[in-house]
C-alpha cells in the first residue's frame, strides 16, 4: 500500500521530508535503508516532515520511509531501575555491546530485557473484578523496590486466571474472562500524560538534606522547582545532590544535552552511595536517561518525555518519584533547532512560539495524585535552566518561572566566593511553606516556621546593613547592628554553606537543620545579653566554643553533640562579661 | 553514481553553491568542484532533496561559475590517519603544509566523529601537573578534561597554552603527552610563534599541527578542528597515546559558523549565531575523555578570545556550558604586569575534586584551595571599600584579607614563563606560607587537622 511506504524527498540535518506516505502526526517511522528511527512532526500537503533520532549523514533522497503505526512510546515494566537509557529508551549498555564505545546508528534495542525472568507474585485471584491501574502482582525488582504490576490503562474485566512464578515480561500473567491477556510489560506514548483520578494539593515536604533548600525554600512532594543559573554556579551539583539525598522512593535523572563525563560520574558514584533512608545503594531506586550534548538533537527533544513517562509509571504504583532534568534549556534548544529546520516563524530569541506551552505541559505532569488504583503517588519535577550569560530574562527561564512554585536562583557571585550551594537567599523563593507548615509543626518542632522566619529576616536585614557598610565600613555601625552582621555571617558560613563533597556535611536531616538554626539564634541571644552586660563584641564572637560548634558539623555524630556544644558556647559567652 | 559530473549550478551565495541535479545525493557527502581553469575545490552537501542540492565550498566560491563541474564522491569526509601524523604540519583541510609527503593512511577515519556512549566512558581522575600554581592549586586539570582558556585580544593566552603544553605531566605515570595543535584563523605571526616555540623545546617532534591561517578560507575552519580531533582520537584510542589538543581560536571558528548560517538564510539565535551552535560546539568539545578498555586519553585546551572581554557573549557562554570549567585570563592582572594573569575567581575546574587529594596531589589540597579562594575573594572585594573609606575603617580581619590578596597576586600567581612548580613543594607549600599571613582563627575553610599538620608557624612550634 503506497500510503505505508514512501521515499525520502529532502534531508537537512536531523529533519527529513518524505513523500508518498500518509502517516499520523507524531507517528514513528523508519527512515532510509538503515531504518533509522524518526517521528513525524509536520504534515504539509503530500509531504511528511520527520525528525530523525539518529545522525543522517550518508542518507540520500529516494531511500524508503516506512510507517510503523505507533507513536513514540516507552516500554514499562520490571527492569527499568538501575538502567541507563538514551533519549529514546535504548539501554546504553546494550548499545555498547552492539556498537562498541562510539554510538553509531541504525541499531534498535528494546528498552527492557524481554528474556529476563522475574518472580511474579499475584495480588489478585480468579473471579476478581479488576480495572485499569489496579495492582495485579508484585515483582521484587531491586533489593528495596517492589515493582507493582498494574492493569494497563484502558483494560478491565473479571479475572479468569492468574499465574504465579517465574515469567519474562511479555508472557501473559493474567487472563480476563473476555480473553484480554495482561503481561508484566506495558507501553505508553511518551507525549501523553498517564491517567490518574485527581490531583491533590502537596502538603508533605520533599526532604533533600540540603539545608538552604529544606529549611528556607522547601519543595513539596509532587511540586515543581526551577534552578536557573549561569555555568559554573553549581546547577549540576545541586541536581545530583537532590538525586542522591532526596527522600523520594524513585529517582529519574535526565541528563539532557549535558556533559558526557558528568553522566559517567553519576554512573560511577551512584552504585557506591548509600541511600540514608534505606541503607542500600542509591542505584537501586534510580533510572537514568543520558542524552549528552553531542548525541542526536531530536533524541534530546524526546528524552524529557521519556523520563517523565517513566516517572509517572512509578507514581501510578503509589510511589513518590523525583525527576531531575538537567538541563531544560538544552531541551528548549533542541526544539529551537528543529523548529528552525522546519523554517517555522520564530518567537523570542529564535525559540519556537510554542516554547512556553511545551514547558507548561511538561511541568504539569508533576503532581501528587490519587492513582487509578486509589493510592497516593507523586512526581516532583526539578528542572535546571541554563540561561545564556546567567541572565534570567531570557525565554526559557521566564517560561519556567511562570509555572514552577519553587525558584532556587543560583548566583555566579556566590559561586566565585566558593559559597556553595550558590543559591541566592535573597531572590530565591518557595510558595510551599504555608502548605507545609502544619507538617513541620507536627513532625519537627512546634516553632519551626517561626525559627525559619527569624533566620530569613536576619538575612534580609544583613543585606540592608551591607549597603551601609559598603559606604562607611562596619566599624561605624552601632554595636547591635555589628552583632547582627556577625549572626548573619554565622548563618551564611555555618548554615547555608554546605559541602557537597564532604562525607558528613553533604547531608543534614531536618531535625539537625532545625537544631543548627536554633544554635544560631541562641548565639544571638547570649551575645546580646553579654554585650548588654558590658562584654566586647570581639570577645563574644571569638569564644572558642563557637568555633567548635561551627567546625563540629564536619564530624560524625554531630546530631548528638550539638546540644552540649551550644550550652558550652553559652557559658563561654557569659564569661566574657567578666573579662573587662 | 561517482564519476558523473554535473554542470547544473543555479546560484552561488557566499560559501554556498546551489545546484539542480538528477540523481540522489546523500546528506554530508563530499563534493569536488572543477573550475573552468582546471583548478579543484572541495565541498560538502549541506542540504539535499530531489530537486536541489546545497553544497558548502571549503575554499570559498571565488571564480566558480555556472560552467563549474560538480562531482559527488559518494562518501563523507575522511582523514587519512596513521602514527605518521606525529611530527607533521598539515593545512586546514588535512594536506601536508610542511613540504613533506602525503600521509600514508593506515585507516580512513570519518571526521564527524561518533558520540562516545556515556556508559562507555571512564571517569577522568588523573591529575595533570602543569607547573602553573594558579591552575594546579585552584583549577586543577585532569586527564580527559576539556578546559578552555577564556581570553581576550592582547592577552598572553598563547604563552600560557604553550607553557602548559611544555610542562604538562602526569604525577602518577611516566607517560608523555602528544600534542595535537589546531589553528583556526590565526595570523601567520602567531603561527610562527607557536612553531618556533615548539621547535625550540623539541616538542614539534611530538606534535601534529593542523593549520588554517587568517587568510585561508573561512569555511575550511569548520573542518579543521574535526580533522585535529579525528587524528587525536586515532592516536589516543588506537595507539594508547595521551593526547593534549590545543585549539586556537574558537572565536574564529564560531564566526565561520555564523557566516554559513547567514548564507543559508537560517533563523539566527543570539547575536546572529546559529541556534545550533551549542550542539555544534558540543560535537567538538565532547570528543575529549577516556573510554573503557583503552589506555589513551584526550584532554582539550580550547582557546577563545571573548569579544569585548565579555564572558556572557554567546561564544564563551555556550562553551562554558559544555566544557568542564574554564581558565579566565584577566586584563587587569595583565596590566599589573603579572604573568600568568589568571583570574582564579571566575576560573573553575569541574573535575578538580576527582583529581586531587591523598595519593594524587595531597590530602590538604581541597581545603587549601577553598581557603585561597575565600581569602582572595574577600580581599579583592575590600579593595573597592578601601578606595572609598580608607584602610582605617577596616577591622583586623579585613585588613589581613586585604593584604593577603596583594601577596597572593604577587607571589602565588606570578611566576616565570619557564618556571615549573611541582604541586607539593612548589605550589601547596607556597600556599601555606602565604596563608600564614592571616591569623589562624580567620582561616575558617581549613580543617584543624590540616592546620596542625601543614601550617608553617604551627610546624615550627612542634
Amino acid at each position: 500500500m503506497s500510503e505505508e511506504n514512501g521515499v525520502i524527498y529532502r534531508i537537512s540535518g536531523p529533519v527529513v521530508t518524505a513523500i508518498g506516505i500518509a502517516p499520523r502526526m507524531y507517528e514513528v517511522v523508519r527512515v532510509g535503508n538503515e531504518g533509522l528511527m524518526g517521528e513525524v512532526i509536520e504534515l504539509h500537503g503530500d509531504q511528511s516532515v520527520i525528525q530523525v533520532y539518529e545522525e543522517t549523514s550518508g542518507i540520500s533522497p529516494g531511500e524508503p520511509v516506512v510507517r510503523t503505526g505507533r507513536t513514540l512510546s516507552v516500554q514499562l515494566g520490571p527492569g527499568l531501575l538501575t538502567q541507563i537509557y538514551d533519549g529514546i529508551q535504548r539501554p546504553l549498555p546494550k548499545l555498547e555491546e552492539t556498537m562498541g564505545v562510539f554510538i553509531t546508528r541504525g541499531v534498535d534495542a528494546d528498552g527492557l530485557d524481554l528474556e529476563k525472568k522475574w518472580e511474579f507474585n499475584p495480588a489478585i485471584k480468579a473471579g476478581d473484578e479488576i480495572s485499569a491501574g489496579q495492582i495485579i502482582g508484585i515483582v521484587q525488582e531491586t533489593e528495596t523496590i517492589e515493582h507493582r504490576v498494574m492493569v494497563p490503562p484502558g483494560k478491565s474485566g473479571v479475572v479468569k486466571s492468574v499465574e504465579s512464578g517465574s515469567f519474562n515480561i511479555t508472557e501473559t500473567v493474567c487472563k480476563l474472562e473476555d480473553g484480554t491477556e495482561i503481561a508484566m510489560m506495558q507501553e505508553w506514548p511518551v507525549r501523553h500524560p498517564r491517567p490518574f483520578i485527581q490531583k491533590y494539593a502537596p502538603d508533605v515536604p520533599l526532604m533533600t538534606g540540603q539545608r538552604i533548600l529544606d529549611f528556607l525554600f522547601p519543595l513539596a512532594k509532587g511540586g515543581t522547582a526551577g534552578i536557573p543559573g549561569p555555568f559554573g554556579s553549581g546547577k549540576t551539583v545541586t541536581q545530583q545532590q537532590l538525586a542522591k539525598w532526596s527522600d523520594a522512593q524513585i529517582v529519574v535523572y535526565i541528563g539532557c544535552g549535558e556533559r558526557g563525563n558528568e553522566m559517567t560520574e553519576v554512573l560511577d558514584e551512584f552504585p557506591h552511595l548509600i541511600d540514608p533512608n534505606t541503607n542500600t545503594p542509591l542505584m537501586n531506586r534510580t533510572v537514568m536517561i543520558a542524552n549528552t550534548s553531542n548525541m542526536p538533537v531530536a533524541a534530546r527533544e524526546a528524552s524529557v518525555y521519556t523520563g517523565v513517562t517513566i516517572a509517572e509509571y512509578f507514581r501510578d504504583m503509589g510511589y513518590n518519584v523525583a525527576l531531575m532534568a538537567d538541563s531544560t534549556s538544552r531541551w528548549a534548544e533542541a526544539m529551537r533547532e528543529i523548529s528552525s529546520r522546519l523554517e517555522e516563524m520564530p518567537g523570542e530569541e529564535g525559540y519556537p512560539a510554542y516554547l512556553s506551552s511545551r514547558l507548561a505541559e511538561f511541568y504539569e505532569r508533576a503532581g501528587r495524585v490519587q492513582t487509578l488504583a486509589g493510592d497516593d503517588g507523586s512526581v516532583s519535577v526539578i528542572g535546571a535552566v541554563s540561561p545564556p550569560g546567567g541572565d534570567i530574562s531570557e525565554p526559557v527561564s521566564q517560561g519556567t518561572l511562570r509555572i514552577v512554585k519553587v525558584f532556587w536562583g543560583l548566583d555566579a557571585g556566590l559561586a566565585r566566593q566558593r559559597h556553595f550551594p550558590a543559591i541566592n537567599w535573597l531572590n530565591s523563593y518557595s510558595l510551599y511553606p504555608q502548605a507545609l507548615d502544619k507538617w513541620y509543626r507536627d513532625n519537627i518542632a512546634s516553632d519551626f516556621p517561626e525559627v525559619r522566619t527569624e533566620i530569613s529576616t536576619l538575612l534580609q536585614v544583613e543585606a540592608e546593613l551591607q549597603e551601609i557598610v559598603q559606604l562607611v565600613g562596619s566599624d561605624a555601625l552601632p554595636i547591635d547592628q555589628q552583632l547582627t552582621l556577625e549572626v548573619a555571617r554565622m548563618i551564611r558560613e555555618y548554615f547555608l554553606q554546605q559541602n557537597a563533597f564532604h562525607d558528613v556535611d553533604t547531608y543534614s536531616d531536618l531535625k539537625l537543620q532545625y537544631d543548627m538554626a536554633r544554635a544560631i539564634l541562641s548565639f544571638q541571644e547570649e551575645a546580646k545579653k553579654a554585650i548588654a552586660g558590658g562584654a566586647q563584641l570581639e570577645d563574644v564572637v571569638n569564644v572558642p566554643a563557637r568555633t567548635d560548634l561551627m567546625r563540629g558539623r564536619f564530624e560524625k555524630g554531630y546530631n548528638d553533640k550539638i546540644g552540649d556544644l551550644v550550652s558550652e558556647m553559652g557559658k563561654q559567652i557569659s564569661a566574657t562579661m567578666g573579662a573587662n | 553514481m561517482s564519476g558523473k559530473e554535473y554542470r547544473t549550478i543555479t546560484d552561488v551565495k557566499g560559501p554556498l553553491v546551489f545546484l539542480n541535479k538528477t540523481e540522489p545525493v546523500s546528506f554530508g557527502e563530499i563534493v569536488q568542484l572543477r573550475l573552468s581553469d582546471g583548478s579543484m575545490k572541495n565541498g560538502q552537501v549541506l542540504d539535499t532533496s530531489d530537486d536541489q542540492v546545497i553544497v558548502q565550498v571549503f575554499e570559498g566560491t571565488a571564480s566558480i561559475d555556472r560552467q563549474t563541474g560538480v562531482k559527488f564522491l559518494g562518501d563523507v569526509f575522511k582523514l587519512p590517519v596513521s602514527k605518521g601524523l606525529i611530527g607533521r604540519i598539515l593545512d586546514g583541510a588535512g594536506r601536508p603544509r610542511d613540504g613533506g609527503p602525503e600521509i600514508v593512511a593506515d585507516e580512513m577515519a570519518d571526521i564527524i566523529g561518533a558520540a562516545i556512549n556515556p556508559y562507555s566512558r571512564q571517569s577522568p581522575k588523573s591529575f595533570i601537573q602543569t607547573g602553573i600554581s594558579a591552575i594546579d592549586a585552584c583549577t586543577s586539570l585532569v586527564r580527559g578534561q576539556k578546559l578552555p582558556i577564556f581570553s581576550a585580544s592582547g592577552l598572553p593566552h598563547n604563552d600560557i597554552a604553550l607553557q602548559i603544553a611544555r610542562q604538562a605531566k602526569l604525577v602518577d605515570s611516566d607517560d608523555d603527552f602528544v600534542v595535537v595543535f589546531c589553528a583556526m584563523g590565526i595570523t601567520a605571526e602567531e603561527y610562527n610563534f607557536f612553531v618556533h616555540d615548539l621547535e625550540r623545546t623539541g616538542a614539534l617532534e611530538n606534535a601534529a599541527l593542523f593549520v588554517n591561517l587568517a587568510d585561508d578560507p573561512a569555511v575550511e575552519r569548520l573542518i579543521t578542528p574535526r580533522l585535529a580531533l579525528t587524528a587525536a582520537e586515532y592516536l589516543a584510542f588506537e595507539h594508547d597515546y595521551h593526547v593534549l589538543v590545543i585549539y586556537t581560536d574558537m572565536t574564529n571558528y564560531c564566526e565561520s559558523l555564523r557566516q554559513i548560517g547567514a548564507a543559508r538564510e537560517e533563523v539566527p539565535g543570539r547575536r546572529g549565531y546559529p541556534g545550533y551552535m551549542y550542539t555544534d560546539l558540543a560535537m567538538l568539545y565532547e570528543r575529549a575523555g577516556l573510554v573503557k578498555g583503552k589506555k589513551g586519553s584526550i584532554t582539550q585546551f580550547p582557546i577563545l578570545t571573548m569579544p569585548g572581554d565579555d564572558i556572557t557573549h554567546p561564544i564563551p557562554d555556550l562553551s562554558g556550558y559544555i566544557t568542564e570549567g574554564q581558565i579566565v585570563i584577566s586584563r587587569e592582572l595583565h596590566q599589573k604586569g603579572i604573568y600568568p594573569p589568571i583570574n582564579v575567581l571566575p576560573s573553575l575546574s569541574r573535575l578538580m575534586n576527582a583529581g586531587i587529594g591523598p595519593g594524587k596531589t595531597r590530602e590538604d589540597h581541597k581545603s587549601v584551595s577553598d581557603q585561597l579562594y575565600a581569602a582572595y575573594a574577600q580581599g579583592r572585594e575590600l579593595r573597592g571599600l578601601v578606595a572609598i573609606v580608607g584602610e582605617d575603617a577596616l577591622n583586623e580581619r579585613d585588613l589581613q584579607m586585604l593584604k593577603f590578596s596583594d601577596i597572593f597576586e604577587d607571589q602565588f600567581l606570578r611566576q616565570g614563563r619557564d618556571e615549573d612548580r611541582p604541586i607539593q613543594e612548589g605550589t601547596l607549600d607556597l600556599a601555606w606560607d602565604l596563608l600564614s599571613n592571616i591569623d589562624t582563627k580567620f582561616l575558617v575553610r581549613l580543617e584543624q587537622k590540616w592546620i596542625d599538620k601543614y601550617h608553617p608557624t604551627d610546624k615550627k612550634e612542634e
